[in-house]
């Protein structure tokens, strides 16, 4: 929640401009997600009628792309990712799941697939890939974060 | 003379430590005094070697791998500058035996140049592909590529010239060009290295589809996995329109031709081409009933090219060097080269682009050094997640697409994944239906509904498999596969049950199986 008023303000207006930036190209909606989304590391739920109002859209039709794609989130995303593409569960990524949920709990997701099948596990942390995972580096990257935050 | 030396900047060399591998190497070369000039290549594809530090001498350069930040010194101490020896010089890059054994049509840039180098990429045979095409009617160009015998890399293997055909013969002034970049199959990166190491070759390729079918919009619709990709490739358009190849008078021909990068948002089912499009229109991206063909009433609802990027970049090569050099490579109905992408539990794993026919055992053995484990092959997944499980006793399969095909399985966009001997066979055919039950995009039912029934079904085996399987469960599980690829509206429905089934067929301990109740 938007601290006070003049937050909600501003969030209202940057939301109108990104709406109005992409208005015209066809096929707006997914354009207009991924800037609110860099924006606010998630898609506001008041923003939603607002979408929908600057694209023509029905509130339905917006919330209805939201859910379909695993990108588009109300809440913060993830700060780790595990690559659970059969490639890199061929070199042991289910246990790379695992131990990071234990460190970082509901804060790690599975990926399927960042395109680096050659150099398996791979992982992301904080949206750098990393590949050739051992479980010793996953906790250094994991430890390494918790020290920096 | 400064001397020039090359460390990538593809995406999956920074993820093993490029970046501060070429942060040392500056620093090193500027407190020794010396002057060097770092060139962002992309990837060779040895992603064993990677970082793979190259550096340009008089016989040619020399490759440095797998180089960590800790190595940088001692490199410089042996002199790698001038090509001096050192525990990790892989000797003369273009004489390593995976390199110089492949037959690089597509790939013939991707590693040698800097990606973003206009110059570099016409000195090295860029761009002479689109000129040929500028002096050709239309119907010329479509001919051209019919010839090939080109067919859809992305894993349907439709022949290229064929629907580029039906979209110049459609009506009506708009038409668009697709690029179908959302390369999600686990065991390929082919399109990312084009798009991360060589993007003028899609941008060219894209160009000459849209000379060819009339089309003057084109769009690159890109998984966001791929954010290096999407960088490179915004900057290559920007300085392809500066230079007149896009825009609206390509190289004073008066021909129009625009390009758009469009990220997806993480869902597997919009690599189907019409799910994509649904997408592309800002929509769920759900599967359209075919027909209409996208050919026909694609992309808001126009005729529309859908190619795979690794399609599109094959077509430059084919304008300038002719149809029949593109044919020559390649066996019976499958021609020209696959770029292979062998992966997951392999000592060399990496990108190795060859004319159709190589055998899996060639690949894994001659090319891939066995195992990274050490341990015995188990089996092999070719084509991504919706491919057959084919074990280690029949690794002489060429790879062909009709061979493929008569043996339930497919060579989809051309990805090998490797698994040993520790994996569990009823996990991973447990985990094509979670994929599939993850991904369905709920227009139909089979799909949507029966991929959770597959779970479920799946999991009950497993449950019981130490006491041995109960066949009746097996059977409902066979009977439900023979429901999803039969009656599925798309591929994700239809051919999850390839991977089951094949784990199944091959492995039936791994369910608790005897032999004959797996074959019955």
């Amino acid at each position: 929640m938007p601290s006070n008023s003049n937050a909600l303000e501003s969030d209202s207006s940057l939301i109108k401009t990104i709406t109005e930036k992409h208005r015209h190209q066809p096929g707006a909606l997914l354009p207009v997600l991924h800037e609110i989304q860099a924006s606010f590391g998630f898609i506001p739920k008041d923003a939603v009628k607002q979408i929908a109002e600057g694209l023509n859209l029905s509130r339905a039709e917006v919330h209805g792309v939201i859910s379909f794609y695993h990108d588009f989130r109300y809440t913060a995303g993830p700060q780790a990712r595990v690559c659970m593409g059969e490639a890199c569960q061929s070199m042991g990524s289910a246990a790379l799941l695992d131990r990071a949920k234990a460190l970082l709990g509901d804060g790690v997701e599975p990926v399927y697939c960042i395109g680096n099948c050659a150099c398996a596990p791979n992982i992301e942390v904080d949206h750098v890939y990393h590949g050739r995972v051992s479980p010793e580096v996953l906790d250094a990257l994991l430890k390494k974060r918790e020290a920096a935050a | 003379m400064s001397i020039t030396v090359y460390i990538p900047r593809d995406s999956g060399a920074l993820a093993v430590g490029a970046e501060a591998v070429a942060d040392a190497v500056l620093a090193q070369a500027h407190s020794r005094g010396i002057e060097i000039d770092l060139v962002r290549n992309g990837s060779r594809g040895l992603y064993w070697l990677e970082p793979l530090v190259e550096v340009e001498t008089p016989q040619g350069r020399v490759a440095y791998g797998p180089v960590a930040i800790d190595d940088v010194p001692a490199l410089f101490e042996a002199d790698f500058l001038h090509g001096g020896d050192h525990a990790l010089c892989q000797g003369l890059t273009e004489a390593i035996p995976y390199l110089r054994a492949q037959q690089r049509l597509t790939f013939q840039r991707v590693g040698v140049t800097d990606p973003l180098s206009l110059d570099d990429y016409r000195d090295h045979d860029g761009y002479r592909g689109l000129a040929r095409a500028l002096e050709m009617s239309p119907a010329d160009i479509v001919e051209a590529v019919t010839d090939s015998g080109l067919r859809g890399r992305g894993g349907a293997a439709f022949p290229t010239g064929i629907k580029w055909k039906t979209v110049l013969d459609a009506a009506g002034p708009t038409k668009y060009i697709v690029c179908n970049a959302d390369e999600g199959d686990s065991g390929t990166f082919s399109d990312r290295m084009v798009m991360e190491g060589d993007p003028y070759l899609l941008i060219e390729g894209m160009t000459i589809a849209g000379l060819a079918v009339g089309a003057e919009q084109g769009y690159i619709y890109l998984r966001s996995e791929y954010p290096h990709a999407e960088r490179t490739l915004e900057e290559a358009i920007i300085r392809a329109e500066a230079a007149g190849y896009l825009g609206d008078d390509i190289q004073g021909s008066g021909k129009r031709f625009h390009l758009e990068v469009r990220r997806a948002a993480g869902a597997y089912v919009c690599g189907e081409e019409t799910a994509l499009l649904e997408s592309l229109e800002g929509k769920r991206g759900q599967v359209r009933a075919k027909p209409p063909l996208p050919a026909i009433q694609g992309l808001f609802n126009k005729p529309t090219v859908v190619n795979n990027v690794i399609s599109l970049a094959s077509v430059p090569a084919i304008l300038d060097k002719g149809a029949a050099f593109y044919r020559d490579y390649g066996m019976g109905r499958s021609r020209g080269t696959l770029p292979i992408q062998l992966t997951g539990n392999i000592r060399r794993g990496g990108l190795i682009e060859l004319g159709f026919g190589i055998t899996l055992k060639e690949l894994i053995y001659d090319y891939g050094g066995g195992t990274a484990s050490g341990r015995p092959v188990k089996a092999v997944q070719v084509g991504g997640p919706l491919g057959a499980y084919i074990p280690a006793d029949q690794l002489d399969t060429p790879l062909d697409y009709e061979t493929f095909i008569a043996a339930q399985g497919t060579v989809g966009h051309g990805g090998i994944v490797v698994f040993d001997e520790t994996t569990d066979m009823a996990h991973m055919a447990h985990h094509a239906m979670a994929f599939c039950a993850f991904e369905s995009c709920g227009k139909c039912t089979p799909c949507r509904i029966g991929s959770t029934r597959g779970v479920e079904l799946l999991e009950r085996i497993m449950a019981e498999r130490g006491q041995g399987s109960d066949p009746a469960q097996v059977e409902l599980l066979r009977e439900l596969c023979d429901t999803l690829v039969n009656g599925s509206l798309c591929a994700l429905g239809g051919m999850t049950p390839f991977p089951v089934l094949s784990a199944l067929e091959h492995f039936p301990a791994d369910f608790g199986l005897v032999a004959e109740t797996a074959h019955a």
